[in-house]
């Protein structure tokens, strides 16, 4: 049954990964679509109108994917982790329902009134982006509010056979876990969605096409993503890992790297970490900046994993330590970016700076990278448990179902989902292609 | 309360079954009634804004089943874990497939895309027939809950079942047959012309098949679960529901005779609504069946989450439930009347 769990977990990951490529971004967009939407419904002017349009086009075949490949990770809660379903479904079972009934319900029937648009006025689309917004904002919630009990479980009681019954719904939906998850993911998903903007506008400036397009999308862009990257590493970020030090220390000690407790802990910025001699190699870091970061004195004392038993220790940490330097690394580099372009624009340089567009084009795979490897940092720490401190991922998986099945759906997992990402790069590439529709009536979306 | 959330659950799934069944309908019979192009595009953009919502009812019922009887939803999920997957890959196909077609302006990519949208709602009609085949026969669980049914075994109704048998495999054809008259039902309130006109003899012959199969499936069923009838027996006012389904589609058929489009949908989503209320009301208290030892049973007591998560839950669900009937049918009020091609 090893191997059953091995497959379980990897189906479950790359299912996983693969999804959230889809959300970061429509849920970053809705926020800039509704920005352009109210430009175009205060100021009448077609160009917003057409700007909008377009985004709605991109916006709608990353949500097509989006649910498609959401829809499976739902039901492996059943299929393939049927002891945790049955244990924690009294708690998690109703934040999922939630977000059905609230969040989804909401999100299909009104980009059907966005899509299918020619029939409706302006008013009646810019509520249908209003509500596509709270649709899918709400979504990330309730996930994130499951997300975050399986990270610190609030609000529950263990019944008579083991199994955990919510005890409050207002404590699960408040779990304090959930404020610096959920607003630094959602910073991060603004970050994804300007970046691409950014991008799209950087690269259809540096090839003279649909300039005044261009120059909108890089404002927006621009300044959107500076201030939310800026937001993405502090406060949120920040207060995301002085939480998980506060309640999940062996997480933040094997993320950064810290295998012996210290006063005055360093921050690794790079280096490999070594499990035959527990520490790290090569390392490039700053002296007690790990202290100051988390406890705000230079000499606090830091647990390193030698203060907890080898068992409790993740059991992927050369993965975890470098998924959270990525992330950490790839954030700073966008804030770098976005600030430097943020700069120019201001100056009103920025359209002219072709070494700049240039950046800015090729940094958008950047932020799908980070927030990839933050859930990495998020759930590969959060190991070797499955709901933290109360069920272990081991004891977690479905009972009848045998390796041989799982790594047969795992294949075809892979197989499909390789199909579906060069659809969608091929489409998405076609969008691009094609650009905003002039003036015209027919839009990308027109056949 | 346990016995409000079963009757939540099965009207969720049934709902689910009428809007998203006409979707796999229109999807079985499309390619055959519509000839050009154009005729195609008008068919696709009939279910083209509603199909994405439609869908949303199963995920949320599996969502409310999760969170009322997690271990229905745990046994259930990982004992038909082949099957299950292999709906997940249907959606996904049929859903790209919806999305996608209009993308690519070129006539392989388009009947590439045609085969596999009428292939998987094909097969996902016949999947789900199966299921509640499954679920009416039952399965081997076991003393801690769990069962593991393969995708078949030697076709019969044993004590070992596989998720197809004789009797699964009918219910999946009279599912394709009634989902595809239901499906033909709605494309015709939906188009016009020529199109109309071949859909409309379509559905009358889906009509029949689908009474040919239903029959068939009553006659089957007491043979295969004999403790569907006790429930039944026990509260004789109950044979006036499956007695109404059966009107319903006589109603249904008579009214397609007569080309009356609109009135032979709401008809046969009615004969839908009240073939499965019948099987609820035969299964109740039951979940999931056990074929091996009926006291392993999961039944909504035993495998219900507590009180207050029960309670609690109805609160919040009477709310977004008001909320979601709401966008839904204002998103079909939007949409009503015929479909055009020009319309996507």
């Amino acid at each position: 049954m090893a191997s059953a769990l091995l497959y379980d977990r990897l189906q479950f990951a790359f299912t996983a990964t693969f999804h959230y490529f889809f959300p970061q971004l429509t849920m970053g967009l809705a926020l800039l679509l509704l920005y352009l939407r109210s430009r175009a419904l205060a100021t009448g002017d077609e160009h917003y109108q057409q700007a909008s349009e377009f985004w709605t086009v991109i916006f709608a075949l990353n949500f097509g994917f989006g649910v498609v490949t959401g829809i499976p990770l739902e039901f492996q809660f059943g299929t393939n982790w049927a002891r945790f379903s049955n244990f924690a479904g009294g708690v998690i079972g109703q934040t999922l329902a939630m977000e059905g009934v609230f969040a989804f319900f909401l999100e299909s029937s009104f980009l059907g009134v966005l899509l299918f648009r020619k029939r409706f006025s302006r008013g009646v689309q810019w509520c249908a982006a209003l509500m596509l917004f709270l649709g899918s904002w709400l979504s990330g919630y309730f996930v994130l509010a499951t997300n975050a009990w399986m990270q610190h479980p609030v609000a529950y009681q263990v019944g008579e056979d083991g199994r955990v019954f919510v005890d409050s719904l207002t404590g699960l939906l408040t779990n304090p876990w959930l404020f610096w998850q959920f607003t630094h993911t959602m910073t991060a998903a603004v970050v994804t969605a300007s970046c691409v903007m950014a991008a799209v506008g950087s690269f259809y400036l540096l090839s003279g096409r649909h300039v005044p397009y261009a120059k909108t999308f890089l404002r927006t862009g621009v300044v959107a993503g500076a201030i939310a990257s800026a937001l993405m590493i502090f406060p949120t970020g920040h207060g995301n890992a002085r939480q998980v030090f506060e309640h999940q220390p062996v997480k933040g000690a094997a993320f950064e790297g810290l295998f012996a407790t210290e006063r005055g802990a360093s921050l690794y910025l790079i280096g490999q970490p070594n499990l035959e001699t527990m520490t790290i190699d090569n390392p490039i870091e700053i002296p007690g900046a790990l202290s100051i970061l988390i406890y705000d004195e230079l000499y606090a004392k830091v647990k390193g994993l030698d203060a907890f038993p080898r068992e409790e220790w993740p059991d992927n940490l050369p993965l975890l330590y470098y998924a959270y330097h990525v992330m950490a690394g790839l954030g700073t580099i966008l804030l770098s970016v976005m600030g430097l372009a943020l700069f120019w624009l201001w100056r009103g340089r920025l359209f002219r700076a072709n070494w700049l567009l240039w950046l800015l084009m090729l940094s958008a795979p950047f932020p799908y990278i980070a927030t990839s490897a933050g859930w990495m940092t998020a759930e590969l720490g959060r190991q070797p448990w499955l709901v933290y401190g109360l069920l272990r991922t081991a004891d977690g998986t479905s009972p009848l179902v045998h390796s041989g099945n799982a790594l047969f759906t795992l294949i075809g997992f892979v197989g499909l989902y390789l199909l579906l990402g060069v659809l969608f790069l091929f489409l998405i590439g076609e969008t691009i292609r094609h650009g905003p529709a002039p003036a015209g009536p027919q839009s990308a979306h027109g056949a | 309360m346990e016995t409000v959330w079963f009757v939540i659950v099965t009207l969720m799934l049934a709902v689910y079954v009428v809007l998203d069944g006409f979707d796999f309908g229109v999807g079985m019979v499309y390619p055959f009634v519509a000839r050009t192009e154009a005729e195609r595009r008008t068919a696709l953009a009939s279910i083209g804004p509603v199909w994405n919502g439609n869908e949303v009812w199963l995920i949320t019922a599996a969502a409310v089943l999760f969170f009322a009887y997690p271990k229905a939803y745990a046994a259930g999920f990982s004992g038909f874990y082949l099957a299950l997957i292999l709906v997940l890959w249907l959606l996904i196909f049929r859903g790209l497939a919806l999305e996608l077609r209009s993308h690519v302006n070129h006539a392989l990519w388009k009947q590439g895309w045609d085969a596999a949208f009428t292939a998987a709602s094909l097969l996902l009609a016949v999947v789900f027939g199966a299921a509640l085949g499954n679920l009416i026969r039952g399965v081997p669980l076991n003393r801690d809950g769990y069962f593991f049914v393969p995708l078949w075994t030697d076709f019969l109704t044993g004590p070992e079942p596989g998720i197809l048998d004789w009797f699964t495999v009918l219910t999946g054809a009279t599912s394709a047959s009634i989902l595809a008259f239901h499906g033909a039902n709605y494309l015709a309130m939906k188009t016009e012309g020529g199109l109309h006109r071949r859909t409309a003899s379509t559905a009358s012959v889906m009509g029949w098949v689908s009474a040919g199969c239903t029959l068939l499936t009553v006659i089957a069923v007491p043979f295969v679960q004999p403790s569907l009838r006790l429930n039944f027996a026990g509260h004789p006012m109950e044979y006036l529901v499956p007695l109404s389904g059966v009107f319903a589609l006589g109603t249904s058929l008579y009214l397609r005779c007569r080309q009356r489009d609109t009135a032979a949908f709401l008809t046969s989503s009615l004969f839908i609504l009240m073939m499965l209320a019948s099987v609820g009301f035969g299964m109740y208290p039951h979940l999931l069946v056990s074929t091996t030892d009926p006291a392993l049973s999961l039944t909504v007591f035993n495998a219900a989450t507590d009180s207050y998560g029960l309670t609690a839950g109805f609160a919040w669900f009477g709310i977004g439930f008001a909320l979601a009937l709401a966008y839904q049918i204002y998103v079909h009020y939007l949409f009503w009347g015929k479909a055009r091609a020009d319309a996507h």
